[in-house]
């Protein structure tokens, strides 16, 4: 299983990565987009808007269900990937370089894993 | 097969109109249209045969068996569509004056009248235009009666798990907060779990029974009551009551409100996706709530009555879609005190029959009887050869049927629904359970061979990935 | 068969049901024979009256249904199926609903179509929800559009819980500096629906009301007459970011009402909003075009309580018959229709102008209805339903709106105005 270590993850499968200056990236995790299946739209959030901890920001469409995708973070929409309009299949192709969205004024929500913390995570719901 | 647009020619058409019989006079340029449209130029003959072909490339009631679960793919009597024709019914403009009009009229009270009868209802609109409008209506009604007694704080709505998805859809559209509550072991409604999410703020609770898994839930006396002492009202969702129809009354299991959707236990044709219609009937305390107008006995004849302070409005333009009303009258008609009850018993019969048939093999959702439909999960046929409900449901489009409802419910694994309903043959039903053994058996045996169905039909499966991410909703002339 | 399936009678199959719940008696009538049926029907459509001549409208329209609409859409196939989940044996009923699609954007000059909702009351309100979210919410509706559409539509606000406002008409039409005005004050607006041509057959400023409601930000919805798009601007050229209408007038009969067609078109950037059911090409493996029900991601199946709207059935083989009309009819039929109905009602107009006490009521151009003044209506329409003809329809602010189409001729017109120059010189 793919998972960067330089990224942080959450239990509902997104990851973030924190690009100094108060600024991240969010998107998800190589699991969620293998759960998906092949994604054909992505609702994202405007520029501007506010992020919460554990709330959605955006969502993802797949050809029968559609998933909640929830903010890791505290912070501020500032940019939304353009490219995802027309090729949301990138997050399934590349799930780490994908971002969704960058957000400014980042604070870290308590839940944050480790990628040692989400692989052990995953194995545990797979044993389960 | 090419599109009507690829075979218009310019200069082909129909002669329709003759010419102006007044002085032609034009529109200012200001409101002129700038280019005609691109519809097609094709004589009549073409034209008949572009229908014919795509007729031959769909699937009706009249082509084969067509169990879709949920759906109630009845046959549809003939003389029910000579009644809708009847230009004294086909011609007849809506705002003509009541006293033009009593046959119309007459057709709408006396559908009421017989509707009511079977549901235990006191009053009936024939407005909404299909379930959903149905169920849109039925909680506005909720919403007004609550409103109405001050009581405000009752903005949730109840809806089981297993529920099809226009319910929690039509709370929401009505401003309501869904809670859902999980079926317990026996697929019913889980009574601890109701009893924990009832409160003050239940505004009511959503139900169809017989349930999506084709059980009748035994406990719906014991629903209704606990809805009700928490002050909320229990809303039936009417999709099948083809199991029941002529044998019990929601009335009489506690409902205070109900949709009937006419296009599938009273008969009325598909269409291909619409149009139906879905009654909204209730109890008289909910009656001053229901859209306008209504159809009121006068003592010169009936009259549509507008003056209804409590109504909720309209959902829909003029009284309904009445050619399907009359329609449904017609069935009806026919059947009478007798057949109706017959409709629910040979449904049953009909479904617990092909359930029998085909338990060998495959896996039913619940133990037991089930009345008008049940589930089958292929989970455990996934698992041991990777053939999924997906695959049954495809070669069995190779066999000439219209497969189930497939992936519903979907707190069922690999679920395929059926409902054979009454209008089916015990020799139809065995060619099909028959045809249904033999694939579980190729399932095995050559899972390839159901992961390639359908291979027989006009198109193989389509890629639905690349419809949804770059949809072509219209021709494209360049 | 029960005893294959462990029965011994039918009570047994019902034995879950509690015997409160048990109908021991059903107060109906005995079942009847065809022939009985038969009769029963033609009985009570007996008690209707067919006017042999009909000039009103108001919303629901008389054109003529060429044979071929009637005989192509009765085919048992495409009446009797259910809705094409099944791609791969419903690719006769899905293209059909493409090609209505396509024709239905051809009309109106919009990217995207959806495969109709129950009728134009409900396309006008669903379109309304289309435009709320970002802080917008309330709807703006022309006080010149159709009552039913107004009503349905202040319904689905109150299920939502989201404010409706009418815009005043003046003289027959829109009241544009009412509109700026209540705009100006509203930051929360979300759309301004007008209809084109509106209740009283005027054919309104679209372009610049259209434009009022941008410089709002307010989306704009227009409400259109298919037939009228034979002859009139598109609702594209005026702006309108969705336009939405009646389809009835397209081979369908009045049948007191229903069922009926809500056509409802956009541009490509809100084609994921929009409700209700959606065809799309696409292919197989084989490479074979083929089409499938798409975009069902927005739809109540998937996202149940997420669902922008509720709306599972179409009015699909209403959309079939309308596409079989239009295809009869074809580019220069469609504009013939439109053509004679716009000169047809301006000759009758002039001639019932003339006649005392039946002044026009409003001035501007106006499509095939208008309103007149009326001495007094309930006589006048007496007088004329005894000569078999169904006159205008009486407006509840006074006079009569008059609506004539291609069906109406010369000599059923010169008819109606010798009629009422009677009722005047009786009653005036």
């Amino acid at each position: 299983m793919n998972l960067p270590t330089d990224l942080k993850y959450t239990r509902s499968h997104e990851w973030v990565r924190l690009l100094g200056g108060g600024k991240a990236e969010i998107g998800l995790t190589d699991f969620a987009q293998k759960e998906l299946g092949d994604i054909v739209f992505v609702n994202l959030p405007q520029e501007g808007d506010g992020l919460v901890p554990g709330e959605t920001f955006a969502d993802v469409e797949s050809v029968k269900a559609v998933s909640d995708i929830f903010s890791p973070i505290g912070g501020t929409v500032e940019e939304i990937n353009e490219e995802l309009a027309d090729e949301p299949e990138k997050i399934n192709q590349d799930p780490y370089g994908a971002w969704l969205i960058r957000a400014s004024g980042v604070k870290e929500g308590e839940t944050l894993l480790s990628a040692e913390e989400y692989r052990a995570f995953l194995a545990g719901k797979e044993g389960a | 097969m090419e599109l009507i647009f690829e075979k218009s020619r310019e200069g082909h058409g129909c002669s329709i109109l003759p010419a102006c019989d007044v002085p032609v006079r034009h529109v200012g340029e200001a409101f002129a249209r700038r280019t005609p449209p691109r519809l097609p130029q094709i004589s009549e003959s073409d034209l008949s045969r572009h229908y014919s072909a795509l007729a031959r490339r769909s699937f009706g009631v009249n082509d084969g068996f067509y169990p879709l679960g949920s759906c109630t793919m009845k046959y549809s009597p003939k003389i029910d569509e000579e009644a809708a024709s009847l230009p004294g019914f086909a011609q007849i403009h809506p705002l003509q004056p009541a006293e033009t009009a009593q046959g119309c009229l007459k057709v709408l009270k006396l559908t009421e009248k017989y509707l009511c009868e079977l549901t235990g209802m006191s009053a009936m609109t024939f407005q909404p235009a299909a379930g959903a409008h149905g169920e849109f209506t039925g909680l506005l009604l909720i919403k007004a009666y609550h409103r109405s007694r001050g009581d405000v704080a009752r903005k949730k709505i109840i809806v089981p798990d297993s529920a099809h998805g226009t319910n929690p859809a039509s709370a929401a559209m009505c401003g309501f907060t869904v809670v859902n509550i999980p079926s317990g072991p026996d697929g019913c409604v889980d009574l601890a779990a109701l009893k924990k999410a009832v409160g003050p703020d239940t505004a009511g609770l959503m139900l169809t029974n017989p349930n999506t898994l084709g059980l009748f839930d035994k406990n719906i006396l014991g629903i209704t009551r606990i809805v009700h002492e928490a002050g909320g009202l229990a809303y039936y969702d009417g999709a099948n009551l083809n199991a029941v129809v002529g044998v019990a009354r929601p009335g009489d299991m506690g409902f205070d409100a109900v949709h009937l959707n006419l296009h599938k236990t009273f008969s009325t044709p598909h269409g291909g996706g619409g149009p139906g219609a879905g009654a909204v009937g209730c109890r008289d305390f909910l009656a001053p709530f229901l859209p306008v107008p209504l159809v009121r006995e006068t003592e010169s004849g009936l009259a549509l009555d507008f003056d209804r302070p409590q109504s909720i409005g309209r959902v829909k333009g003029f009284y309904g879609n009445f050619l399907v009303v009359v329609r449904a009258l017609a069935y009806l008609l026919t059947l009478g005190r007798n057949g109706l009850p017959q409709v629910a018993e040979n449904a049953v019969l009909n479904a617990n029959y092909l359930l029998t048939r085909l338990k060998s093999r495959y896996p039913a959702a619940c133990p037991g009887r089930c009345m008008h439909e049940f589930v089958l999960s292929l989970a455990g046929l996934k698992k041991e050869c990777g053939v999924t409900a997906m695959d049954i449901a495809k070669a069995m489009q190779d066999a000439g049927m219209h497969p189930p409802t497939m992936y519903f419910p979907q707190i069922v694994e690999e679920a395929l629904m059926v409902e054979p309903t009454e209008t089916e043959s015990k020799d139809t039903l065995d060619r099909a359970a028959d045809v249904m053994l033999a694939l579980y058996d190729k399932a095995r045996s050559d899972p390839q061979a159901l992961h390639r169905a359908p291979e027989t039909t006009a198109i193989g499966r389509p890629d639905e990935v690349r419809a949804a991410r770059h949809p072509v909703v219209k021709y494209n002339y360049d | 068969m029960l005893e294959a399936v462990g029965c011994r009678s039918f009570e047994d199959l019902f034995a879950q049901i509690p015997e409160q719940a048990r109908i021991r008696k059903l107060d109906l009538p005995d079942g009847l024979s065809e022939l009985e049926v038969c009769r029963r029907m033609e009985s009570l459509a007996s008690e209707n009256k067919v006017f042999r001549t009909v000039f009103r409208g108001a919303g629901a329209y008389r054109h003529y249904i060429p044979a071929a609409v009637k005989r192509i859409t009765e085919n048992e196939t495409l009446a009797t199926a259910y809705t094409p989940y099944q791609a791969e044996i419903s690719q006769g009923i899905l293209q059909g609903i493409f090609e209505y699609q396509t024709m239905i954007c051809e009309l109106t000059g919009m990217d995207a179509s959806n495969a109709s909702v129950y009728d134009g009351a409900c396309a006008a309100a669903e379109a309304a929800a289309m435009c709320r979210g970002r802080g917008r919410r309330t709807v703006y509706l022309s006080a010149a559009a159709h009552p039913d559409v107004i009503e349905t539509v202040k319904t689905y606000c109150f299920a939502a819980d989201v404010p409706v406002k009418t815009v005043p008409a003046k003289d027959g039409a829109t009241d544009a500096e009412a509109l700026q005005a209540m705009l100006a004050e509203d930051p929360e607006a979300a759309c301004f629906y007008l209809r084109q041509p509106n209740f009283y057959g005027i054919l309104e400023n679209a372009d610049a009301l259209g434009r009022i409601a941008h410089s709002a930000g307010a989306k704009f919805v227009m409400g259109v007459n298919p037939i009228s798009l034979g002859l009139l601007k598109t609702p594209a050229d005026c702006g309108a970011d969705i336009a939405v209408g009646e389809g009835q007038p397209l081979g369908m009969p009045p049948g007191f009402g229903g069922p009926y067609l809500g056509f409802m078109a956009c541009k490509s950037e809100l084609m994921r909003r929009l409700p209700g059911r959606i065809v799309g090409e696409t292919a197989d493996a084989g490479g074979r075009r083929a089409f499938v029900l798409t975009l069902q991601a927005r739809e109540q199946h998937i996202r149940r309580e997420k669902a922008s709207s509720n709306i599972c059935s179409n009015e699909s083989l209403c959309c079939l018959t309308a596409a079989v009309y239009l295809s009869v009819l074809g580019p220069e039929g469609l504009k013939q229709a439109a053509s004679q109905c716009y000169s047809k009602a301006h000759y009758a107009a002039e001639k019932i102008g003339a006649v005392k006490g039946f002044e026009r009521k409003f001035g501007g151009d106006f499509f095939h209805e208008f309103a007149t003044a009326c001495p007094d209506a309930e006589k006048t329409l007496s007088y004329l339903s005894e000569n078999d003809i169904l006159g205008g329809y009486p407006l509840p602010g006074g006079g009569l709106l008059w609506c004539v189409t291609e069906l109406n001729t010369r000599a059923e017109i010169d008819r109606l105005a010798g009629l009422l120059k009677e009722v005047s010189a009786r009653w005036n």
